[in-house]
């Protein structure tokens, strides 16, 4: 099943390596959104609250790009026939897609968190960036779960280019919470770690649950 | 076959109703802070308590249908969510007008139940663009069960994480849903709530009664439509 997952995996990785679809499109959009926000908030540096906030949703709705992304190779080429043709377990289908999901969200931190300090954030980035990137760790494990199951939800759906984003907002709010209370402090001009771990926490738990849920019920979606 | 005891459940649930509702209005006394606004309470928390249940439990029909293959069990799952949903418009607007007559506003972003409550019903509202956006029949049975089984295990995992960000600036002083209320309002709270539940039971039934009766007509009128046809060609 890992020999099947990591070479479904290595074609995904290569298939974005070629046509570089999803990870610059979504890199795009953060960009284009911290604008936005510059604009729209009428603010030219954030901290804070505000920040986390901005910071995160920004990062959830890019994710979403990922998200409606994650099949579309397979289904407009038709080689979603060949995988389920194939005697694979489903589970190394939803293993394969949810790390591929996962290293896009980290190629997309990698532009994305620079360009956000660099654009928006009031103090320095670096002030606590150990701390911020484990709650990105943990919160891109969340997202790559829960993600990779909602693409398979939506992929028979007829339209699932809105059922996606409708989907898997609403599914990331415990997620948003976690992630975005435990950066607020992280991202303040003088920054503490306070209630840090009880958010981590939290984040774990939302990520074991949608992982071993995914887990239990992939086997039921993509068949036929 | 729902159809069996659907009588009486009905006329159960009607006397509950009765009973409950003038165990309200003649029975429970005046709330010494909000007067009568707070009646409304006994028909919001109960609404509440039983949309929630019965998303569960179509959480749990969709794992007996994913099991056991056998698609009565999505169509039950269905109608438990389709009826909760319904329910779910009816707490939210009970909710805002019990947070307008005692706060002044009709939305307050500190009442955590109330907040996981909108969360939940914008992912279950998910359910209809989803299961009615899949033609096969098979495959939408299957596909909304995994929807109803990921839903369901949100739920619990959503109020915890609502409620963890508001006890930060918002400790809870006092439980809302019935730990301590006083004897005669708790009488008619658990009334009430018996109540609801019983109505959720037979509408439940009597949906998929009418769903069952529907079906078996659609299935007749095509047998009866082919036999036509053979005749006429013979």
């Amino acid at each position: 099943m890992i020999g099947a997952a990591v070479a479904i995996l290595r074609k995904d990785l290569r298939l974005e390596l070629r046509t570089k679809e999803s990870v610059p499109a979504m890199s795009l959009f953060t960009v284009t959104c911290f604008v936005l926000f510059h604009f729209g908030l009428d603010r030219d540096s954030l901290d804070g609250e505000l920040a986390a906030g901005v910071l995160w949703v920004t990062l959830l709705l890019a994710a979403v790009i990922g998200v409606t992304r994650l099949f579309a190779a397979e289904r407009e080429q038709g080689g979603i026939d060949g995988l389920l043709l194939a005697p694979v377990d489903r589970t190394a289908l939803f293993l394969a897609k949810g790390t591929a999901l996962f290293v896009f969200l980290l190629a997309l931190e990698l532009v994305a968190l620079p360009s956000f300090g660099l654009l928006l954030l009031g103090p320095d980035l670096r002030d606590a960036l150990p701390e911020l990137l484990l709650v990105l760790l943990l919160a891109d494990l969340g997202l790559a779960a829960v993600g990779a199951l909602t693409a398979a939800l939506a992929a028979e759906a007829r339209a699932r280019e809105l059922i996606v984003p409708l989907l898997l907002l609403p599914l990331l709010v415990p997620l948003l919470i976690a992630a975005s209370q435990a950066s607020e402090p992280l991202l303040r001009v003088s920054p503490s770690t306070e209630d840090l771990g009880r958010w981590l926490g939290l984040l774990a738990l939302y990520d074991v649950v949608f992982l071993l849920l995914s887990i239990a019920v992939f086997d039921y979606l993509l068949e036929d | 076959m729902y159809a069996k005891g659907l009588k009486s459940l009905s006329i159960a649930s009607v006397v509950a109703v009765a009973a409950a509702l003038a165990l309200v209005f003649f029975y429970a006394p005046l709330d010494a802070d909000q007067g009568f606004v707070q009646k409304i309470f006994y028909v919001h928390v109960p609404m509440a308590i039983v949309a929630l249940c019965g998303f569960v439990a179509g959480g749990l029909m969709a794992i007996k249908h994913l099991r056991s293959g056998d698609r009565t069990w999505d169509m039950r799952s269905y109608v438990a969510i389709h009826l909760s949903i319904i329910l779910g418009v009816g707490v939210l607007a009970t909710g805002a007008i019990w947070a307008k007559a005692s706060w002044g506003h009709w939305w307050v972003w500190d009442e955590p139940v109330l907040v996981s409550f909108l969360v939940v019903f914008l992912l279950y509202c998910v359910y209809y663009p989803l299961r009615f956006s899949i033609d096969d029949p098979e495959r939408q049975a299957r596909y909304s069960s995994v929807f109803a089984i990921a839903a369901g295990a949100f739920v619990p995992l959503n109020f915890a994480a609502v409620r963890m960000a508001e006890s930060f600036t918002h400790p809870r002083v006092l439980s809302q849903t019935g730990g301590d209320l006083p004897g005669q309002m708790r009488l008619t709270f658990l009334a009430c709530l018996l109540a609801m539940a019983l109505l959720f039971v037979t509408l439940w039934k009597l949906e998929l009664t009418s769903k069952n009766a529907s079906m078996q007509l659609k299935r007749l009128r095509a047998k009866l439509l082919a036999e036509a046809d053979a005749r006429a060609a013979a």
